[in-house]
């Protein structure tokens, strides 16, 4: 395989790499967006979930080589957006965060739920972040956090 | 190192399936973690690798009245989506992994992978599905109890691709599944049941039954089911324990890390005396 292009966060960027390499070593390492953790590496935990094409997935379970020609969005990009703006205050409201290690990959779980389902129900939210571990909270504050974002305008 | 592939569309992916060794990898969501190194290090393949997860020839969902074709690219969540998808399938679809697992996991993945626990399979089993598998010299068409062969083992051949899942669209008006894990997202399966029927006035004119995660392949027996249809229902509560004690001959589960195989062959049996009891009633 040859050069390795896709889009960034909204920016066309092009790399020539090992095409195996997993997209979360690719984003934190070659581009620098450190938002993007490692928990678990296996797929299990969501630490490392990012948009592609509008859709999450765990970036440490997808090679680079399979994303050519594909759009990611990290946390990076999502930060700049207005969506961003009402979930991250909706976060600090509801208390859903603590040690923060899960949140980059809660948020992008958030968008995934809301820009699908503007309301969507508790069963839904909890379906939604089902791939998604936190240690700390217990999962129900960041519930409530999901609720109120939706309810602040977020889904719209 | 390794090499990859990443070919423009089917005819070239099976051009390179003939002429090497290269493992096809789709979503990736079994392949990446069983090849996973350390952080930062590329994961390590066998074998050479070939995306084709892009292939729009393996993406399509098509129905006429009587079958889905599924392609076997489509993601989980594709599946999922498509409204002619059974009932049954999208049961088990929405028990697995993930949203973000389901989103590139796909299909064609989940049959390959052939685990016993594989959670597309039982329902795949009760609905008759197919398999298409493609190559240079052609295509055929392989029941899916004859394609998978033992845990992890298909009768797929070096030089050919899974192409597509036909999936016969019959009729059921009772639907029940039920998959046993530890919890709800992302658990391997202990055990599932899929038992389907149709019922006309008193009479079980169609059965499908299918156990997942208790066998090396998935446990489905059209001979038992055929002593089943076309009998009352109240007739089957006469029979039910002849019934349990034949399913009981062919769920044969080990004892492992997720359960145990007291408790798998126990639970198995319980579910169908539920199905009889409190689904087909």
């Amino acid at each position: 395989m040859s050069q390795i292009k896709f889009t960034l966060n909204g920016k066309s960027v092009a790399i020539d790499s090992n095409p195996l390499r997993r997209l979360l070593d690719v984003l934190r390492e070659d581009f620098k967006n450190t938002g993007v953790k490692e928990g678990c590496g296996e797929g299990e935990c969501g630490a490392c979930a990012v948009l592609l094409n509008g859709k999450l997935v765990n970036s440490c379970i997808v090679p680079v080589g399979a994303i050519d020609g594909s759009e990611i969005v990290t946390i990076e990009g999502f930060r700049k957006t207005e969506r961003f703006k009402i979930i991250s205050d909706a976060f600090a409201e509801a208390g859903a965060v603590q040690c923060g290690f899960c949140t980059p990959g809660m948020i992008m779980a958030t968008e995934a739920i809301l820009s699908q389902n503007p309301s969507p129900t508790r069963d839904e939210i909890a379906d939604g972040l089902s791939g998604n571990l936190c240690r700390c909270t217990g999962m129900n504050m960041i519930i409530e956090a999901v609720e109120l974002a939706s309810k602040n305008g977020g889904g719209k | 190192m390794t090499k990859t592939y990443r070919p423009k569309d089917l005819s070239e992916a099976l051009d390179i399936k003939a002429s090497t060794n290269a493992v096809p990898l789709a979503g990736g969501t079994d392949l990446m973690v069983r090849a996973k190194r350390w952080s930062g290090l590329a994961p390590a393949f066998q074998s050479d690798v070939m995306f084709i997860g892009h292939l729009e020839e393996l993406r399509r969902i098509a129905d006429d009245n009587d079958y889905l074709t599924i392609g076997a690219g489509c993601t989980l969540t594709e599946v999922f989506e498509n409204p002619i998808t059974p009932d049954i399938l999208k049961q088990a679809i929405s028990n697995m992994a993930s949203p973000a697992i389901r989103n590139i996991a796909t299909i064609g993945g989940n049959i390959c992978n052939a685990s016993p626990a594989g959670d597309t399979l039982p329902p795949l089993y009760a609905l008759g599905a197919e398999i298409i598998v493609q190559s240079k010299s052609g295509e055929r068409k392989i029941p899916i109890e004859q394609f998978i062969v033992g845990p992890g083992e298909t009768i797929l051949q070096s030089d050919e691709i899974v192409g597509e899942i036909i999936v016969p669209l019959d009729k059921f008006d009772k639907t029940f599944y039920r998959k046993i894990g530890t919890r709800k997202a992302t658990a391997l399966a202990k055990i599932s049941f899929v038992g389907l029927a149709r019922i006309s006035g008193d009479i079980v004119e169609n059965i499908r039954i299918a156990f997942g995660a208790v066998a090396p392949t998935v446990v489905r027996d059209e001979k038992i089911e055929d002593k089943i249809r076309g009998k009352k229902i109240a007739e089957i509560f006469d029979i039910a324990n002849e019934i349990a004690q034949e399913y009981s001959l062919q769920i044969r589960p080990i004892d492992d890390q997720r359960s145990t195989a007291q408790y798998r062959k126990e639970v198995s049996l319980r579910l169908l005396k539920y199905f009889w009891e409190s689904v087909v009633v």
